[in-house]
This record gives C-alpha cells, structure tokens and sequence, in this order.
C-alpha cells in the first residue's frame, strides 16, 4: 500500500502542475500566490505602520503619503489593508480547516458504524445541507458567542455538511472498487481499510473541494466581521475595515472599496486556482461539472459543389423517390478532415424497401442524417446530386421544402426512450407535425394523431395521447415514433436501427409495421441496420457500405447466394447461426474497420481482405455495374468464398425469428 | 427520518400522491429538526445567557427573575414541550431588549425582506432564463467561441463577487457619485433599486450560467434532433422541445440559490440599512436577545424549507419523470 501512495502523491502533483500550465490555473496560481505571501509578509514588515495614530490626519482621501488615505483615527488605510491579509487568510484557512475535519469525521462515520447511526448521520447531514452556509454560520455564532473564535468556529460548521456530503459519495465511490473488495477479503479491518486504502485515495478531491471552500469561507468572513460577528476591536480583517469605512462612503469611499476589493480577489484567487486544478483531475464541481456536456453535434452548410445541378420539377410516379450522387459528409477533426462518408450514389424509387448495412463507422448513419438534411455543424455536406420527390435539396430549403420535407420524409430513430422529448405528452408531439405542415388545429391534429396511433396499433390512442414518453414502452414508444412519420403522408421512412434497443420480441412487431405501411401507402424504406439478417427480410435491395462508400448493392434475395464483394461475404459469415446468442452484437469480422480519419489509399478494405493483392492497395475500385441490379466495387469480386454454409443458415435463423414473432 | 418518510409512502398507491407525502413527510422532519435546533440553540450557549444578555453588573435578583420569567428554570424537557406548545399558538417569546411579542417584531420586519429577496429572485430569472438560453442557442455545438469565452468569463466574475460587496460598489457608484438613487433605506421605487439589484446580479450571472449549459446538453439531446426531424422551425425547437428540459435541470439549482438568497438579505440589509429580518437578527445577536434570535432563525429556517418544497413541487410537474423517481 505504500507504494500506491507515493504513486498517488506524485500523480497528484503532476496533475496540479498541469493545472498551471492552462492559462486560468496560471493567473489564479500566482494571484494566490501573491495573497498567501502578502498575508505572511504583511503583518511581520508594516504592522507598525498600519496601527500608527495620527490625529493630525483623520479621514484623509488618497494621496501620495498615504495611498488610500487614512481611517477615523488617521491610520494610513494602504497599511491597514495589507497587513489584514493575515489574519483574513488565517481566519479562512482554519474555519476550512474545521470545515473539512468535521465533514470528514462525519462524512466516514456511516461507513464504520452500525448501518442505524449510519444512516441517522446521512439523513441529519442531508437535512442540514439544505440550509444555506450563512444561515448555520449565524446560527453558530449566537452559541459560540461573537468574536473571532465563535466565528472560526461557526464558519467551520457551517462548511462541514457539504464537506461531509462529498466524503461520504466518494468514499461510498471507493468501496465499491476492486482493491477495497480484496482488502475486504484480506481480512483488512473497517477502520484500516478507510484510513490507509480510501482516504489517500479520495484526499485530492478533497483538496482541491478545499482549496475552493477556502475561497468561500474568506468571503463568509469578510461578511461575519462586516456585521460586527466576527473579528472585534482592535483586531482587524478585511471585513471589519469594510465595515469601519461603509460609514463614510459619502466622504471616503475608497475605505469601503479598498477592503472589498481585496475581499473579492482573494476569493477569486483560491476560488479560479481550485476549478483549475479541478478542471485536469475532471473532478465535477458544481459549476464546471456539465462543461463536458458541449457535445459536438452540429449543422451542416449543405454545399452544392460548382458541377451543374439538373433541376427535375415534375414528380410523377414513375421518378425515384430519392436521388442521391456524390454524397460526401465531413468533419473538422484534430488532423484534418474526418470524412465518414465518402461518394454514395443511389436512388430509391416509389414503395422500394432498401437497406444500408455495414459496421458501425461505415457511414450508414451519417448518409442516412445527410439525406434528412440533419448533419450538425460543423459538419458539411456536399453532393452533386440530392433529390427528394424532384426538389432539389442542396440549395438552402424553402418553406415549401421545409414542408415537403416535414410531410412526406419521415425518420425514425434508434432509441425511441431518447427519441420523444420527455416533458411533452405524446399527443402534442404527434399533433405538432400536422399543425405545423398540415395546416390543421389543435383538435384536427390531436384526431389524426389518434388516428395514426391506431394505424400503427396502439391500444386505447386517445388516452395514451395524454401520456408522457416514459409511460410508454420500448416496443410501442417505437410504434408511436413511426406514427408520427405518418402523420403526414409519407413517401420515405427512413429508419436509423429502429429496432435495435428493443426486445427481441417486439423488434418483429416494428418491422412487420414498417412493411405494412410500405405496402400500403406506397412508401419507400430506407433501412439501416448493421443486422443483414433483419434487412433481408424486409428489403428487396441492400446496399453494403465500408469506411463511407457503397462496396455493393445488390436485390437482397441475391444476398446469400450471390453476394460478390470480400466484405459482403465477411459480414454473412458472420450473423449468427440458430447456436448464437441473438441478443448480442453483431458477431465481428475478423480485422478492425477502417479508421475514417485515415482512410488508406487503394481499396480501404485491402487490409482485412483474404483476396487483397498489389493492386487492391494502390487503386481504389469503383463501384461498377456486374449483371442487372447487382453494383460491386472490387478487384476480384466472385461468389461464395467460404460463405457456403450461409445460405441456409441464414433461412433458419429468420423462418425461426418469423416463427417465435408471430 | 426515512421510517417516517416510508410509512406515509407506502400508503399510497398513485404516482402523484406517493411523491406529495415523500415530500411532506421529509417537510415534516425538516421541520423537527429546524424547531428542535433552534430551542437547543439558547441552552447550547456556555454559561448563563441572560447573565450574559444583562450584563455582569446587573443585580442576581433581576438576572434569576428573568430566568423565571423565560422559564429557563424549568427540566428540560418542559421547557421542550412549552416552547412546542408556544410555537402552534404563534408564541415565538418576548424580547429582551423591546418587551415586545416576538412575533410581532417578525410581522413588522418581515415584508421588507420578502420583498426584497422576491423581488431579487425576480430579476435573477428574468435576466438568466432568456441570457442563458440565447447563449446555449448562439454557442451550440462550439459555435462562436469568443462570445462563449467572453460570456463565461464575465458571469464568473460577476457570480464570484458577494452580494454585499457588490452593493458596496454600487452604492458607491449610483449613489455617491451619480446620486441616481438613495444610499440607504426603504422608501419610495427607487430605494429597492440597488438592494434588490444587489441581490439579483450575481445569482443572475451563476443562474445563467447553468441555464447555457444545460440549454447545450439539451440541445445535443436526440429528441430535439427528432423535432428537427420533423422540420419544426428554430422557435419551436428552442423554445416548446429545449427550453422546458433545460429549466427542469435548472431549477433544482436555481432553488439551491434561492435559499441562500434568503440568507443573502442578512447581509445586503445591513449594507442599505434595510429595515428587515436581516438587521433584525444581527442586532439581537449583538445585544444578545436570544428570543428574537431564535424567532428570526426559525423564519429563515421555515423560509428555506418552503422554498425547497416548492422546487420540489415545480419539478414534479415540469418533469412528469421526476415524481416516478425516488428522490
Ligand atoms: S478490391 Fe481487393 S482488397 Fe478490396 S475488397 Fe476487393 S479484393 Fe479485397
């Protein structure tokens, strides 16, 4: 165990350098720095000074003698204020030294006595928490009477619940931990294990909490001897100089801003230095704890590159749904441009069910959110071609592509608990599309949305309308997400692994609802999942993507017999057969899928590749038309290598989905 | 306080009325606490506290007449029980310095800091909820790096100044130098200026804050890219889908700080001289009138725990979530 300190303790003044090297950690260092020496310096060097009686010079304003001018009893106020350093910082320091100690004796004590006291001890500190620090302080201090000791006292109490609440979740953190089960099983006795195994190693947190409390107990200080609760004549600290000099503000207001001034810098001082160190250690404090929360998801500039754009106006039935050439998707990464999709061309005509399989990192998502026009900054999209029903969807929407778009492209997501805004009931989430789109009132919505609930089967519509999402299930919650992409009329469903956070028995129900609407409405699928198996039963074509391009596409009743590309046969090999667990991952293909921020020149998928030779990795093959329907991107593109046992494993595996489904 | 808490719980079946008796029952005990606190509050102090309030040279007949007189002389326990028998009939006890009902020297003092602390609150939410959502909106997603790092290290220093400091400086400022407004008192509209100003400014710049930063959690949340999804416009979006998820996660934070805004007036009012609780109960603590003390106590204390309730309460229909959970 000695050794796991030391190691602790070099750590952790590595990481409190680190803390300076950011510019706050480096300003706030030295302005505490400057605070702590002045505060040992001051009273030794200008005590003298700064309590020399000068009748001659009472109340004087700044001059160059006295800098800040002089106090009722002509006492140069410069002095004054520096040499209360001192005894401000000492004041703090102690008060947090009995703030921490406190917390601590009673943050642990539930972990070592009997789970009764325990408890009596939490639930007092939880109640005790509650009441702000000034309340308890004053509180404190009519006991242990007003002065500097009361005061000290006082303003340590009061800091020790919250002090005592941060032990007790960090140690209560500890023990969960694997070394402390091992010393557990060791023998190691309650009390030795909290002193030499926990406490060294939940103390920096502590620290740097302390160093941040330090700050707060300095301003408390400043505010107890400002009401006259604190430090008493003669002693002075800033607060009583604030206190002394509030009275002239009239005639002298630098005696009042002086003290406060300094008040408020050193508390910044051990307040910035605190949330620096606490920012490398990733310690949450209460403000910075949600920083991380800055995700990076982003709108996209939909740039149409300069190559001429045909506009089609008409949009009869004979013309595809959905066009789509040159798709490109990138981000601004660390080393250049992370691109995770990379040149997809295909289109999607009326009622055609279509599905996007690959690994996750192949792009399927993010071609999916660029067709929706949904790529987040700074994400950028690019293609040379992107229609939806003949309007072209690359120059900035219009209302009335907000509209279409809003009507007729539907999109349901993978985790439908995520999917529904919470604090919303479903019905104004449903509503809200036809009242936007469909020109319709608040009633006509709520109808249509019953209406839609029905469709897509869900018992007693209108009542559930009035729920919130969390009352739902998984399996109809995800039922609901589809109504609402019928809330219009759709002519694209685009749904991102619909069925991949629910139960195995309702991921059938959802896909058979998506099939019945195809079927009805005429509505074309575009379905992406990384489960070939589910996709073969749905769609009729299947694209098959790697590292953000198309390597095949294929009518998915091809699928298992005649899928050319290395990496199609890779991904049949690997579905699982009637043996394996269904409700894990998808089984792997050997190899690790391409990094999309060093996408290799040639084939990106050489490296993985049983058929890989020197060409594959010089020249990047194109994604070619092989016979009718069947596009391949490949060298050496041939059927069945190794995958002759899929085929019919395959048909077992969905006939036994199907079966257990229906 | 879990026994208590578990019984009134178990009683109950509906969502809705299981989370308003957990609540009630944790008041209840909150509550216990608080009154038994602020009774132990006068016996806790060493030696005898009417000696100390009267002074050494006061006569030893006056000193043991008034113990007789505050029943100090009583077992403790009865006193316990007679101060409890005090509290439900509104008998908070005399003061020692007035004679007057304690009571009543609360009734007076208290609307002018009700005022205030409301009145700070106010502001405080009028300023952050719309500042800290149009930054979440402006900074989303790393947009704008300079007016987030300008945002953030403005309302830093701003929330690190404390609330009586800051009325130092400005009453410094508008009153002194631009005379704008009283430097002291409670009159007319413009002496709540600075006070409540005071109050609200640094609260505003923390609550802020954390409205921006939830505002950007939410604003990555996947729902609002489903009412993207749905093509709703930017105000909808921000406003209808965003906003009420960040304010959820806002206000438990928010009525931390409103609790200790109620503790925050002490102060102030002592900077403006502001006839209230605040300079109420640190003149009784200097002249030692312990009846008053543990009268102003006893209101702050209820005050904070009001307070807290109705966060609770707000929550629980803001987040029809939050009343299924244990809290
Ligand atoms: S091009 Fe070469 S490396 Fe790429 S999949 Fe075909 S055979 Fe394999």
């Amino acid at each position: 165990m000695r050794t796991s300190k030391t190691v602790t303790a070099s750590g952790m003044a590595a990481r409190w350098l680190a803390a300076l090297k950011t510019p706050v950690g480096a300003v706030s260092a030295a302005m505490l720095f400057m605070v702590l020496a002045m505060a040992v310096v001051a009273p030794i060097l200008w005590t003298g000074q700064a309590e020399e009686i000068n009748t001659k010079a009472i109340l004087q304003g700044p001059s160059p003698e006295h800098l800040i001018g002089t106090d009722s009893l002509g006492r140069d106020l410069f002095y004054r204020l520096l040499v209360a350093t001192g005894l401000s910082v000492k004041l703090a320091l102690a008060a947090t030294g009995i703030g921490v100690a406190a917390g601590l004796v009673l943050g642990t004590v539930p972990s070592l006595l009997s789970r009764r006291i325990g408890r009596l001890v939490t639930a007092f500190v939880n109640i005790a928490v509650a009441f702000p620090g000034l309340l308890l302080a004053m509180f404190f201090a009519v006991i242990f009477g007003v002065g500097q000791t009361g005061a000290v006292l006082a303003i340590g109490l009061a800091t020790a619940p919250s002090f005592a609440r941060l032990t007790q979740t960090l140690v209560a953190a500890q023990s969960e931990r694997d070394y402390i089960a091992a010393a557990k099983l060791a023998g190691v006795g309650r009390v030795r294990r909290l002193l030499r195994h926990i406490l060294p190693n939940i103390a920096e947190p502590l620290v740097v909490t302390a160093t941040i409390g330090a700050g707060g107990s300095l301003l408390a200080f400043a505010g107890l001897s400002f009401l006259g609760l604190g430090v008493q004549p003669p002693a002075y600290d800033w607060g009583r100089l604030l206190n002394e000099g509030l009275n002239d503000i009239y005639l002298h207001p630098m005696a009042a801003l002086a003290p406060g001034l300094a008040v408020v810098v050193a508390g910044l001082a051990f307040n910035l230095f605190g949330e620096a160190v606490a920012k490398t250690l990733g310690t949450p404090t209460p403000i910075s704890g949600k920083g991380a929360a800055t995700q990076h998801i982003h709108r996209p500039k939909t740039v149409a590159p300069s190559t001429d754009v045909e506009l089609s106006t008409s949009s009869s039935d004979g013309d595809p749904v959905l066009t789509v050439n040159d798709l490109f998707v990138s981000f601004p990464g660390p080393a250049g441009p992370i691109t995770p999709v990379r040149g997809v061309s295909f289109s999607l005509a009326r009622g055609e069910a279509v599905g996007v399989v690959g690994e996750s990192g192949s792009g399927k998502t993010q071609t999916a959110l660029a067709l929706a026009q949904l790529v987040e900054y700074p994400g950028s999209v690019s293609a040379s071609r992107l229609e939806f029903l003949g309007q072209d969807q690359l120059s900035s929407p219009s209302r009335a592509q907000r509209q279409t778009l809003g009507t007729s492209f539907a999109m349901v997501f993978q985790d439908p608990m995520k999917s529904f805004n919470p604090t919303m009931r479903i019905g104004a989430q449903l509503a809200e599309v036809a009242q936007r789109h469909l020109g319709m009132n608040r009633r006509q919505a709520l109808a249509r949305a019953a209406d839609r609930l029905r469709a897509v089967r869900v018992p007693a519509a209108e009542r559930r309308l009035r729920q919130y999402p969390h009352e739902f299930s998984g399996g109809m919650r995800q039922r609901a997400m589809i109504g609402m992409g019928i809330m219009g009329s759709p002519a694209l469903i685009v749904a991102d692994e619909p069925t991949t956070a629910l139960d195995v028995t309702v991921q059938q129900q959802v896909l058979r609802l998506l099939s019945a609407i195809k079927e009805q409405d005429n509505v074309a699928i575009l379905l992406i999942s990384h489960d070939l198996t589910l996709v073969g039963q749905v769609c009729e074509r299947v694209l098959v993507m790697y590292a953000g391009r198309i390597v095949e596409d294929l009518p998915a009743t091809e699928l298992a017999e005649r899928a050319m590309h290395p990496y199609t046969q890779a991904l049949l090999a690997a579905v699982p057969d009637m043996e394996t667990d269904r409700d894990r991952p998808l089984a792997v293909v050997p190899g690790r899928p391409a990094d999309p921020s060093r996408i290799p020149a040639g084939c990106a998928f050489a490296s993985r590749c049983p058929k890989a030779d020197e060409h594959c990795t010089r020249e990047d093959p194109e994604l070619l038309q092989r016979d009718d329907g069947h596009r391949v991107a490949c060298w050496h593109p041939s059927r069945g290598t190794g995958s002759e046992r899929v085929p019919i494993e395959l048909k077992l595996h969905a006939a036994a989905l199907q079966g257990e489904a229906s | 306080m879990s026994i208590a808490t578990r019984v009134v719980a178990d009683a109950t079946d509906s969502p809705w009325t299981g989370f308003v008796a957990r609540r009630i029952g944790r008041l209840v005990v909150s509550l216990w606490v608080l009154v038994t606190a602020s009774f132990l509050m006068i016996h806790l102090i060493p030696g005898d506290p009417v000696r100390a309030a009267l002074g050494s040279s006061a006569p030893g007949a006056l000193v043991e007449a008034r113990r007789e007189a505050l029943g100090l002389n009583d077992p403790l326990w009865l006193q316990y029980v007679h101060y409890l028998q005090g509290l439900l009939g509104g008998n908070l006890g005399i003061s020692m310095t007035s004679d007057l009902p304690v009571a009543q020297v609360i009734g007076d003092r208290f609307p002018a800091t009700f005022e205030m602390a409301g009145l700070a609150f106010l502001l405080a939410v009028l300023i952050s909820v719309p500042v800290g959502a149009l930054m979440g909106v402006l900074t989303r997603g790393g947009r704008r790096r300079r007016t987030e790092l300008a945002f953030t290290s403005t309302s830093i220093v701003v929330a690190a100044i404390p609330e009586f400091l800051l009325a130092v400086g400005l009453v410094f400022f508008f009153a002194v130098q631009l005379g704008w407004f009283p430097v002291a008192g409670r009159s007319d509209a413009s002496s709540y200026v600075l006070p409540v100003v005071s109050m609200a400014l640094g609260s505003a710049a923390m609550l802020s804050r954390i409205v921006r930063v939830e505002m950007l959690s939410v604003l990555s949340a996947e729902y609002v890219r489903t009412a993207r999804a749905k093509r709703l416009p930017g105000w909808i979006i921000y406003f209808r889908h965003a906003l009420p998820n960040a304010l959820t996660a806002t206000l438990t934070i928010g009525g931390l700080m409103l609790s200790a805004m109620v503790a925050g007036t002490v102060l102030v009012e002592n900077v403006f001289a502001w006839p209230g609780l605040g300079s109420t109960i640190v003149a009784s603590i200097l002249a030692k009138d312990y009846p008053v003390v543990q009268g102003v106590v006893l209101v702050y204390g209820v005050g904070v725990l009001l307070v807290n309730l109705l966060v609770d309460v707000a929550l629980g229909m803001l987040d029809p979530r939050s009343t299924i959970k244990e809290g």
